[in-house]
């Protein structure tokens, strides 16, 4: 099957965010945290998007932001698909009290906007990467289990999972050997909309001042930082909030593609 | 007792049933995450003496279960406690503020919806055709913003490039009502343009997909014209998924209301959330967090209860 155009333009921008985040100490020209030149500089060969509201490259502070997003993003959507994947083809393989008790916590969790309950535990927990990460990725993996239990349940009832058990196989081979390989495409289709929540949660917390903390620095926070910078018309202050909406619609189209080839794989099995 | 009936009970029974466990998650949850009420207020330097005093004056050394059940008994009754941070009435502070939000709320549902199902139709109407995918490409585009990024566009937008509107949204009590909807106008947009996405590509499915059942090809090759089609069979299956539509997504306003408070500095429920996770003040955020908690899971219910209304299949019992 021939890659439609969307999806070339998806791959490329995703890899040019993703290059970008991973060498971002290489790349920025200025440090993140120094102010480099006057407060609200226009752009100039120095400074190609101008300075911030103390001065501070916003290039540079872009850069930066894409590292520190990309990884909180990228760490909580890993931890949710863990976490969720596991207990999702636990609850599917052992059923019972194990698939009741896990489902209708899941239920509870998913009853409340994520953001509200994002917002409720970290008005207790301290604010770190390592606390924003856990939050979002345990929250997320609701979302990871209802889809994988879902998936998993098709898989236990086929014949070769029938034909482990009966080997004597244990649950730890059925689940990684038997149904993991078989739900893979599904989940990773699921994994690029998962990605593009974090981004826009970790931005949204960011945002509202409860997410990554200075000097560390992302795009949420750098919206909230030039906010005024927006009033006083400087165009500069939307390249965050750009950035944001870039990488989430680059993510998009290539997780449309891959959700559109696995779906004719599905159809292709019958449903 | 009627069929539709016992499942209205039903699903009501379990959305409070489901009320009552998330308040239990919201205050035992918070209890049961590491932190300190009595050190949060006290700073780090306080003796143990005086946190031990505050512990006991707040309460705070009765055990957690005992001290869910006065919250539980209190917020029924209407009292939600006071404020850590001014020691003010959590219900008294939160009353303005609801209705600021509900206003908020409200004016963007007035708008969204009509205007989803009405871009829902014609979607579907020319379904694969230009409108369709005009209609449908705007809206991927938009579904992929966050609240606040939408809400940064619209403001450079409105305020700089056509400076027609303020970009901070400020409402006070005895302001006239025609005032406050011009002083809303900004945010309101945000929030149509966040919900209708979503809202329109549900119902351009929805209809999509009771246009493509049996009875309807049935009802086209019997000779009925396309107005009685739609009219008597393909909107009385549609009405119900359509309604839910709506009403899942009015739920998802609760989120988006939260942001865009905080974006155009609206003095509302969303805002005073926000603060007070900042200030730690547990209490506030607890009672609030309630409140859309309970906000969320009514409009979910209410979802569900039309649809069963509205189908037609429950109403004839075998």
């Amino acid at each position: 099957m021939r890659m439609p155009l969307s999806a070339i333009i998806g791959l490329v921008l995703t890899g040019a965010f993703l290059f970008v985040g991973l060498f971002a100490q290489f790349i920025a020209p200025y440090p993140i945290d120094s102010a480099v030149g006057g407060v609200w500089e226009g752009p100039s060969a120095a400074y190609w998007l101008g300075t911030d509201t103390i001065g501070r490259d916003i290039v540079s502070r872009l850069i930066y932001g894409a590292q520190v997003t990309i990884f909180v993003a990228l760490a909580s959507s890993i931890l949710a698909f863990s976490l969720g994947s596991f207990l999702g083809f636990f609850a599917a393989v052992r059923g019972g009290w194990i698939d009741q008790t896990l489902s209708r916590i899941v239920d509870l969790v998913m009853a409340i906007p994520s953001l509200i309950v994002a917002l409720v535990m970290l008005s207790v927990l301290p604010l770190n990467l390592t606390v924003l990460i856990l939050v979002m990725g345990v929250l997320d993996s609701t979302r990871v289990f209802r889809l994988s239990r879902a998936v998993a349940m098709d898989i236990t009832v086929m014949d070769y999972v029938e034909a482990a058990k009966l080997r004597g196989e244990k649950q730890g081979w059925i689940i990684f050997r038997e149904i993991l390989p078989n739900a893979l495409s599904p989940l990773v289709a699921e994994f690029g909309l998962r990605f593009i929540f974090a981004v826009l949660f970790i931005s949204t917390l960011s945002f509202l001042g409860l997410g990554i903390q200075p000097p560390l620095t992302d795009w949420g926070g750098m919206v909230k930082e030039n906010k005024d910078g927006l009033i006083y018309g400087k165009a500069a202050a939307l390249m965050p909030a750009m950035a944001i909406a870039a990488l989430a619609i680059s993510v998009n189209l290539v997780a449309d593609w891959i959700l559109s080839r696995t779906s004719s794989l599905k159809g292709g099995r019958g449903g | 007792m009627h069929p539709v009936l016992k499942l209205v009970v039903q699903r009501v029974a379990l959305g409070l049933l489901l009320l009552l466990a998330v308040s239990a998650v919201i205050f035992l949850g918070v209890e049961a995450l590491p932190g300190d009420t009595a050190q949060a207020i006290l700073g780090q330097q306080a003796t143990p003496e005086a946190l031990a005093n505050l512990r006991e004056q707040m309460g705070l050394d009765q055990p957690a279960l005992t001290r869910y059940f006065q919250w539980l008994g209190g917020v029924v009754q209407g009292d939600l406690g006071t404020a850590l941070t001014n020691k003010a009435d959590i219900a008294q502070s939160i009353g303005q503020r609801l209705g600021n939000t509900l206003f908020l709320a409200g004016c963007a549902a007035a708008i969204s919806v009509p205007l989803a199902i009405l871009l829902g139709l014609i979607a579907a109407r020319y379904a694969g055709r230009w409108p369709d995918k005009l209609i449908s490409g705007v809206t991927l585009t938009t579904i992929s913003l966050p609240e606040f990024v939408a809400a940064y566009f619209v403001i450079f937008l409105l305020t700089q490039v056509f400076p027609i509107f303020q970009p901070v949204a400020m409402v006070f009590p005895g302001m006239s009502f025609w005032a406050k909807l011009h002083a809303v106008a900004l945010p309101v947009i945000v929030l149509v343009l966040v919900v209708l996405a979503h809202m329109m590509r549900m119902t351009r499915a929805a209809i999509l997909n009771v246009m493509q059942s049996a009875y309807i090809e049935t009802a086209e090759l019997k000779g009925l014209t396309p107005m009685q089609v739609v009219w008597r069979h393909a909107f009385p299956n549609a009405i119900a998924p359509v309604v839910s539509v709506v009403m899942l997504n009015l739920a998802y306003l609760v989120v988006g209301v939260v942001v865009v408070e905080v974006v155009f500095g609206y003095n509302a429920l969303g805002q005073y959330l926000v603060d007070h996770v900042t200030k730690r003040d547990v209490p506030v955020v607890q009672a609030v967090g309630l409140i859309f908690a309970a906000v969320y899971i009514f409009l979910n219910m209410a979802a569900d209860v039309i649809a069963i209304v509205a189908n037609p299949r429950l109403r004839h019992p075998k």
